[in-house]
């Protein structure tokens, strides 16, 4: 090993340095600015509804059996015409996820007959308290596309019958 | 025993009685055929086609009648077309392949018959998690189907049968199991089939609409979500049910239930129950339950719930600790000397009934029983024992039911002793009126209001019946308090448990005399040694009075006059009632729901039931609250654990003799096998896996000498002019506290009624529903005229528990 090594060594690791300082930073500035997530990203639930406002989940309960760290509490009551939620006789009149017990594995979503439970592209999850942790069906719940297509509502009677849609195979 | 056939299902040999039906013969040995119409309790009719499978017959010779053999083994012919399991007999010799190709390809071309019109619901019905045709259709079914969904035949998914069960008619798939229970096991045919082919649809042609008090039942047997009940739809899914092992109070039946709980966010987040289930006991209920059973129970969860014990201070009801006011009784009690009195309720359990009884003989009180019906000595004495079984009677049993209307009464007595007489037991129904019952009588027997004690005693002279009666090898006698008071039933009792003794119809399995009482637990109260007191208003008046479980108050206005009248009352009750209001210290029980303990049946089978949901506020259980007082009056109850209590109680009375508590949890197998896997075979009826009980034996049957007391009946009641004889009956929906707090029967309960005969009525001047004034013995009410010629003319019936006080036959004045 000849004398001027150690220094020779020394100026090719600075020249990294020097390298790296011109290059753009992949740092975001979380939180003003926020990482763009994966079409298939496994965030915080949305219960969907349908482009009439009804809501999608008709309270079967099966994303609760399906999932492995039982994070999902449903509890299910009966829809009239006159107080419509969901198409259908059923829907879910509790509907609460704790998100300190989720693990983001998606098995929800892949149990619901009616694709209500989605995961969604929120991952801002931290609570101060366990009990803030348990998200309601109020916040999960997408708002409504507009006023008078609100829940319960009075709808036209024995037009929606059907619990279940019918669906394509989803396609990502 | 039958004549046993051996054959060979799936290369396994198996031996059966003979008679047995293919997919039974499957069963018992293990082997699964899927079936829809076939139910092992039904008669077969083969209407659904799932359970083809191949059958190959041993070719006889027509000459000689001998098996033509061929390489050494009888030769097997098959029949060239798949048959169904569930109609063909074993046959010696027989053959049968569930999984041949062949009938693979039959079971799946059903499965996608029956779901060509079916609904895609599983998410939101409720038998999805519990449904035979999911079940099958995973198992057995082709996974594709080659019919369009648009081709789906649309049809009404909301159906009210009744009040109490719903019909969605898309999920139907016609096996008519509903129907054929409701015709062969339950004898209320009143549903049906409407339409042909696919538009066929169950409906009910009764008014009101399904009316059968066994129509929970076909919720259980229906292998799909197409009958549901009003009372849990959409509670919850069966896997997220819990399953407690209990006993159904409302009846002395005593039929073995599932109470199904579940965590409830409506409920404010308590454990609550969500649905009564029948629990398979095949020497009780079998895997049947009434309704009342099942829908009644809502009364353990009512607002009206007693949660901690209170003390009358300044005329008030004040809260208390549980030692302020039990010491209160107790300085109270000890106080009465000889003025103590105890009045319980045959809703306690038996541990709770001995300590209260206990408690009575240290304290040297008095113990009644709070009951319409007197005569339960004899039903220790004579009553039936170890061993009896309805399911066991057929030929040369003699089954007498006098006084009682079953139906109304017992409910699933009068279904299991349908039964009996359907496989030739001699059934004979003495009542002053027609009942349900007298369709499947061998002899009925009519006699007027008074007479029974006479009937009775007379009926081994009466010619062809007398012989039937004393030819027969076994003899039960069913007696009711059917238009009789606290004596009237005390005499007939008396003359029935005569008849028995003096006839050898005593002391071995299947003979002996049964109470149909009021509770559920009456016959435990009796064993106790309670009596029962026909003048309560005399036995409370200036005493010290301890009432567990029972409503006086509101029963009587008589009884509510007395006990203002007494020295001192301390009220122990699961709920508010107008006798709590009363008292002057309250004591909170806890439901039976809520805790352990043994009831014993009308057919004196002790059975055991567990706690199913959590205490409600500070209440206690009856036998620990009796404890706690006695220990303030110095005397030492056993007042922890149930289990100690019933070993106390198995050392001291007799016919408790060498039972355990343990003893009572055993169980057998029992057929058909239900639950779990096997739901599509036997139905939605949980396993019994906790406990068949265990009969009491038998003065008469442990060998002891009995002679049975005669007892004076009462004085006949003569109506003077212008006034009718009115008796009390009993209603199997009344407005008793444990039913009314279930507002799903308040239309099957109805309003205070009095029943007349047309020509009663036409003589009266009054009609059909007319309100109309009531009054006998003091008391004034109103009641709805309600018609029937099924009773004598000039007679009155008043239902229990309605609002009008009776409690023995008296002359009335109806306005
Ligand atoms: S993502 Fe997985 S863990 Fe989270 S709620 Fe859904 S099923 Fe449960
Ligand atoms: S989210 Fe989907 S799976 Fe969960 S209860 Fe609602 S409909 Fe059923
Ligand atoms: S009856 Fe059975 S198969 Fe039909 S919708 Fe209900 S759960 Fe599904
Ligand atoms: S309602 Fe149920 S039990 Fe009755 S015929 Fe239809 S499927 Fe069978
Ligand atoms: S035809 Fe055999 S089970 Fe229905």
């Amino acid at each position: 090993m000849g004398v001027f090594d150690p220094l020779l060594e020394l100026l090719r690791g600075l020249g990294t340095t020097f390298k790296m300082a011109l290059d753009k930073p992949v740092t975001y500035q979380y939180p003003e600015e926020k990482r763009p997530v994966r079409p298939r990203f496994r965030g915080r639930h949305v219960l969907k509804r349908y482009e009439n406002g009804l809501e999608k989940c008709i309270g079967c309960s099966l994303c609760a059996a399906a999932c492995p760290a039982d994070a999902i509490f449903v509890e299910a009551s009966e829809n009239t015409d006159e107080k419509r939620f969901s198409p259908g006789e059923r829907y879910a009149s509790t509907y609460e996820i704790n998100m300190l017990r989720c693990i983001y594995c998606g098995f929800c979503e892949d149990a619901c007959p009616t694709e209500a439970i989605v995961l969604g592209d929120n991952y801002e999850l931290s609570f101060y308290d366990r009990r803030s942790a348990i998200y309601t069906k109020e916040m999960l719940l997408e708002p409504v596309p507009s006023v008078e297509m609100t829940t319960p509502r009075k709808v036209e009677p024995g037009v929606f019958t059907r619990s279940v849609p019918e669906m394509k195979d989803p396609q990502d | 025993m039958a004549k046993q056939v051996t054959l060979t299902i799936d290369g396994k040999q198996v031996t059966v009685p003979e008679g047995t039906l293919v997919a039974d013969a499957a069963k018992m040995a293990g082997i699964d055929i899927p079936v829809f119409c076939h139910h092992p309790k039904l008669e077969p009719v083969g209407m659904c086609r799932m359970c083809l499978v191949e059958i190959g017959r041993p070719v006889r010779d027509r000459a000689t009648g001998q098996f033509v053999m061929e390489n050494g083994a009888p030769k097997i012919q098959f029949m060239p077309k798949l048959e169904t399991a569930c109609t063909n007999k074993v046959e010696e010799g027989m053959v049968v392949l569930t999984r041949s190709q062949k009938a693979v390809e039959g079971q799946k071309g059903t499965i996608e018959f029956l779901l060509t019109s079916h609904p895609l619901d599983c998410p939101i019905c409720d038998k999805g998690g519990e449904c035979p045709l999911q079940n099958l259709t995973v198992a057995y079914g082709p996974g594709k189907s080659r019919f369009l969904y648009d081709e789906k035949m649309h049809l009404d998914k909301q159906v009210p049968l009744g009040e109490l069960i719903w019909l969605d008619r898309e999920r139907c798939i016609q096996c008519a199991r509903c129907i054929r229970f409701q015709n062969e096991i339950a004898g209320d045919p009143v549903i049906g089939f409407d339409e042909r082919g696919r538009a066929t649809q169950i409906v009910s042609f009764s008014d009101p609409g399904f009316d059968s008090v066994f129509s929970g039942n076909t919720t259980d047997i229906c292998p799909v979500g197409a009958l549901t009940t009003s009372d849990f739809r959409f509670g919850a899914r069966p896997w997220e049910l819990q399953a407690h092992a209990s006993i159904c109070t409302q009846c002395p039946v005593g039929c073995n239930t599932t109470l199904n709980t579940r965590r409830e966010a409506k409920s404010g987040g308590r454990i609550v129950v969500k649905r009564v289930m029948p629990r398979q006991n095949e020497d009780v209920n079998e895997i049947w339950i009434c309704d009342k059973g099942r829908f009644a129970y809502h009364y353990t969860e009512g607002k009206q719930r007693l949660t901690r014990p209170m003390i009358r201070k300044d005329g008030k009801l004040t809260r208390a600790s549980w030692d302020a006011a039990t010491k209160l009784a107790a300085e109270n009690f000890q106080k009465a000397k000889k003025n103590f009195v105890i009045l319980a309720s045959g809703r306690l359990s038996n541990e709770d009934l001995f300590n209260l009884k206990s408690l009575a003989e240290h304290a040297d009180g008095k113990a009644y029983i709070y009951s319409h019906m007197g005569g339960g000595e004899l039903t220790s004495l004579v009553g039936v024992g170890e061993g009896t079984n309805f399911g066991s009677m057929g030929a040369g049993t003699t089954i007498v039911v006098v006084a009682s209307d079953l139906y109304e009464e017992a409910p699933v007595w009068y279904l299991r002793i349908k039964q009996a007489a359907a496989r030739g037991a001699n059934l004979i129904v003495m009542n002053a009126r027609e009942t349900k019952l007298d369709r499947y009588a061998s002899f009925t027997v009519r006699y007027a209001y008074g007479d029974e004690v006479k009937a009775v005693s007379d009926l081994a002279k009466k010619g062809k019946i007398g012989d039937t009666f004393l030819k027969s090898e076994n003899a039960v006698i069913l007696y009711g308090s059917d238009g009789l008071g606290v004596s009237g039933s005390a005499a007939l009792a008396s003359a029935c448990a005569k008849l028995l003794h003096d006839n050898g119809f005593t002391g071995r399995p299947n003979n002996g005399l049964i109470g149909v009482w009021g509770r559920a637990n009456d016959q435990g109260a009796w064993e106790m040694g309670f009596e029962v007191e026909e003048d309560l208003a005399k036995a409370f008046k200036g005493k010290t009075v301890y009432i567990a479980g029972a409503d006086p108050v509101a029963d009587d206005p008589k009884l509510a006059k007395a006990l203002e009248g007494a020295e001192f009352v301390a009220v122990q009750d699961v709920m508010t009632t107008a006798t709590t209001e009363i008292a002057d210290v309250v004591l909170p029980a806890q439901a039976f729901t809520e805790r352990e303990g043994t009831l014993t049946s009308g057919e004196r089978r002790v059975q055991r039931f567990y706690p199913a949901v959590p205490v409600t506020g500070e209440a206690k259980a009856d036998f620990a609250i009796t404890s706690q007082i006695a220990r303030h009056m110095g005397i030492v109850l056993e007042g922890t654990s149930v289990s100690a209590v019933f070993d106390i109680l198995a050392a001291s009375v007799k016919s408790f003799e060498g039972l355990t508590y343990a003893r009572l949890a055993e169980v057998r197998p029992q057929w058909p096998i239900v639950g779990r896997s096997d739901l599509y075979y036997g139905g939605t009826t949980y396993e019994n896996t906790q406990g068949m009980g265990a009969q009491l034996s038998a003065a008469a049957g442990r060998g002891e000498k009995v002679s049975i007391p005669k007892v004076e009946k009462e004085a006949l009641v003569r109506p003077k002019e212008k006034e009718l004889l009115a008796v009390p009956v009993t209603k199997l929906y009344d407005r008793g506290t444990t039913i009314l707090p279930s507002e799903l029967l308040h239309e099957r309960i109805g309003e205070a009624k009095v029943i007349l005969h047309p020509e009663t009525a036409k003589s009266l001047g009054v009609e059909e529903d007319q309100k109309v004034s009531v009054s006998f013995n003091g008391v004034n009410g109103e009641a709805a005229v309600k018609l029937t010629d099924t009773i004598s003319v000039g007679v009155a019936l008043i239902p229990r528990s309605m609002g009008l006080a009776i409690r023995e036959p008296v002359a009335v004045k109806v306005k």
